[in-house]
């Protein structure tokens, strides 16, 4: 698998960690890095994973952190930033984009970050180079002493293919903290000069690619070129295996004489990239003339039959895959009983991403907004600001043990600073594990990511330092009974009341054996 | 030239043991000397949705997906699903079925993804003892007597 050769790559390129926050499709990356040997960590969320995989380059070692693309979004301040701070081992960024969103929220394209940001990308189409450009992004990033963006999509984390590994990096420095403040400290001052030497690393950096970058070009007919990267080239190659071909490896900064002179060389030149046309801008902003895909390729993966289709020009509608039984809450899973209530008493309920979305789906249909990680408790507090009392009373709050870790703390923060007239009612589910991706660990379940113990976090302790009124903590199997007057009595009153629903997920006691917490907990 | 890609799609739901189906499979063809690519969908595999993989091996195999249309194995470990794959199949897909095994002599229900392997293997060139082999390598050994029983079943009928 594409993710097992990214893990394989960052121990062979010596990291001396890896930091991340579980997302799919790049879950499994850590995961494996730990089971290889290396030192891997969950972090809070993206940006706290960032920040500390920064801190470890700073220590002038080799560091990763891993994530979906939506992640990025939250790491996207670090990433900013530490563009112009540069590095001093290694950082790379392992983002997992999602087009066709087969587990997501959106389907962004990151190529655009590493445009906006200014840092290199390298784009895999296979696990033989997901392992070779994580090793190379490892040593680009130190040699320029800049961050850089390893972009992996659905169908390169969770496609195998044979990869030949090398020996691993050898001789690599020990770590050891050099001051350097104006290089460190982005105040003004530092970050003027730094932002020049950014653009300066960049200029020699697209040098590089043009001469020494990953990119490859295929002879064949010069009837027909094609422009391409990532996982589309082998659908490419396929569709069109008589055609002429130019992979582009690295994406940003792209190795733009090379491409024109390609384009050139052909009668026919096409761009085929999935998500947005960001070669295809580029190349018609340096002056070059190319086909691209029409707008309707823009939405969903590409495969083999759409790139002939892109091909041969074919713009009419394409039929439409039938719809397979779709994922449900699973039988017996302790949210069924939340959410049963929440319907029961016609609740506006003010979703989060987790396997509770599932409840927004047919028959449970009771989840109104769902959004990005943590949202849940600030859209449900602008609906409580704002709605008239009769409605505003019925707006709930709900979110998922390792989603309030993740971005849920601040927004609880805000709760209790900007109250409702109302008050509001906070529904913590938590099933003790990041169920969703695969039960990984978080801060709150007291293990760390290989599963060894660790500090717990203790939710009602923190509400109760936030100063909530109103604090309880039930097992909606164990206490329906008791869960059910709580939520009553929480929707009738005017206060603040944070209610942490706790019950273990059954995937992760059937494959782990952990035995349900105990209500005290 | 180049010797024909096989392709082969195996779906059901989540839980009924796709994934390790198709691990199976791509180890089987690597060891085989054959260029092999698998791609499986993950995510939502365990909250019993309709899942699939593709398996392809070849001299050289491009795309880690099998296009429309050229599916040659199409294993389903569940009849219903078959609708949802209908229209990739081409006259010359052997569409593999649980009916064409003999359920009441699968002694565990949940090795039947094992028996659909079986199955699978009357058609490709591969000798039983390759096939075990692999099996017993992806799967726990407390297992093995249950997939052995299951792979003969599919295999031969038996």
């Amino acid at each position: 698998m594409g993710n097992e050769a990214v893990a394989l790559g960052a121990l062979h390129a010596g990291a001396a960690r890896g930091i991340g926050y579980p997302g799919t499709p790049s879950s499994e990356i850590l995961d494996v890095y730990n089971q290889l040997g290396g030192k891997a960590e969950w972090a809070p969320n993206e940006k706290v994973a960032a920040e500390v995989a920064l801190g470890v380059s700073f220590a002038g070692v080799r560091a990763f952190t891993t994530m979906k693309h939506v992640g990025l979004n939250v790491a996207a301040d670090v990433l900013f930033t530490a563009a112009y701070s540069g590095v001093d081992g290694a950082l790379v960024f392992v983002v997992a984009d999602d087009p066709g969103l087969a587990s997501s929220q959106d389907e962004q394209d990151s190529r655009r970050y590493a445009v906006a940001a200014g840092v290199p990308l390298f784009e895999p189409s296979d696990s033989q180079e997901a392992y070779d450009y994580t090793r190379l992004a490892f040593e680009v990033s130190e040699r320029w002493k800049i961050p850089v963006l390893l972009k992996l999509t659905t169908r390169v984390c969770h496609s195998g293919t044979i990869v030949m590994p090398r020996a691993p990096d050898t001789g690599l420095a020990a770590a050891h903290f050099v001051r350097n403040i104006p290089y460190r400290v982005m105040v003004p001052g530092h970050a003027r000069p730094a932002h020049r030497r950014l653009r300066q690393k960049l200029a020699e950096i697209a040098e590089w690619n043009e001469t020494d970058g990953p990119n490859q070009e295929i002879e064949g007919s010069r009837d027909l070129g094609i422009l391409v990267s990532g996982v589309a080239y082998q659908h490419a190659r396929e569709a069109a295996s008589d055609a002429s071909f130019f992979k582009v490896g690295m994406s940003y900064p792209l190795p733009m004489r090379k491409m024109l002179n390609f384009i050139e060389s052909v009668k026919r030149a096409v761009v085929i990239e999935e998500n947005d046309p960001v070669m295809a801008d580029a190349v018609r902003a340096a002056g070059g003339t190319i086909e691209s895909a029409p707008e309707m390729y823009r939405f969903g993966e590409l495969n083999v039959s759409r790139v002939k289709r892109i091909l041969a020009g074919d713009v009419t509608p394409e039929a439409v895959p039938p719809r397979g039984k779709p994922p449900q809450l699973c039988a017996g899973c302790p949210h069924g009983i939340t959410f049963d209530l929440l319907k029961k008493y016609n609740c506006i309920v003010a979703g989060d991403i987790g396997c509770y979305t599932l409840a927004a789906l047919p028959p449970l249909s009771s989840m109104d907004t769902q959004i990005c990680m943590g949202a849940s408790l600030g859209t449900g507090l602008g609906l409580r600001h704002v709605l008239p009392r009769e409605e505003a009373k019925r707006v709930v709050s709900v979110i998922g043990d390792s989603t309030f870790v993740h971005s849920g703390l601040t927004g609880l923060a805000e709760m209790t600073y900007n109250v409702p007239p109302t008050g509001h009612v906070l529904l913590i589910l938590d099933n003790t594990t990041t169920a969703m991706t695969g039960q990984q660990e978080h801060p709150g379940t007291g293990r760390l990511l290989d599963h060894s113990p660790a500090n717990q976090l203790d939710y009602e302790k923190i509400a109760r330092a936030m100063n909530v009124p109103n604090v309880g903590t039930f097992d909606p199997i164990r206490q329906p009974a008791e869960f059910e007057a709580a939520l009553v009595e929480a929707l009738a009153k005017d206060e603040l009341t944070v209610l942490i629903v706790r019950r273990p997920c059954i995937l992760a006691v059937a494959r782990k054996g952990v035995k349900p917490a105990t209500t005290e907990g | 030239m180049n010797e024909k890609v096989t392709s082969i799609k195996i779906a059901g739901l989540g839980g009924m043991g796709v994934l390790t189906s198709t691990q199976i499979l791509a180890d089987l063809f690597f060891r085989q000397g054959r260029d092999v690519k698998k791609a499986e969908v993950h995510g939502m595999s365990q909250r019993g949705g309709s899942i699939c993989s593709d398996v392809r091996f070849g001299k050289k195999v491009f795309s880690p997906m099998v296009p429309a249309g050229e599916i040659d194995f199409l294993v389903l470990f569940q009849d219903d699903q078959l609708p949802l794959y209908e229209a990739e199949c081409s006259p010359q897909t052997v569409i593999l079925k649980p009916d064409q095994i003999d359920l009441e002599k699968l002694g565990n229900k949940r090795a039947l993804n094992i028996a659909m392997l079986g199955l699978l293997s009357r058609y490709l060139d591969v000798s039983s003892e390759a096939w075990l082999e692999v099996i017993h390598e992806v799967l726990p050994e407390k297992l093995h007597q249950v997939n052995d029983a299951a792979f003969e079943l599919g295999r031969s009928g038996v």
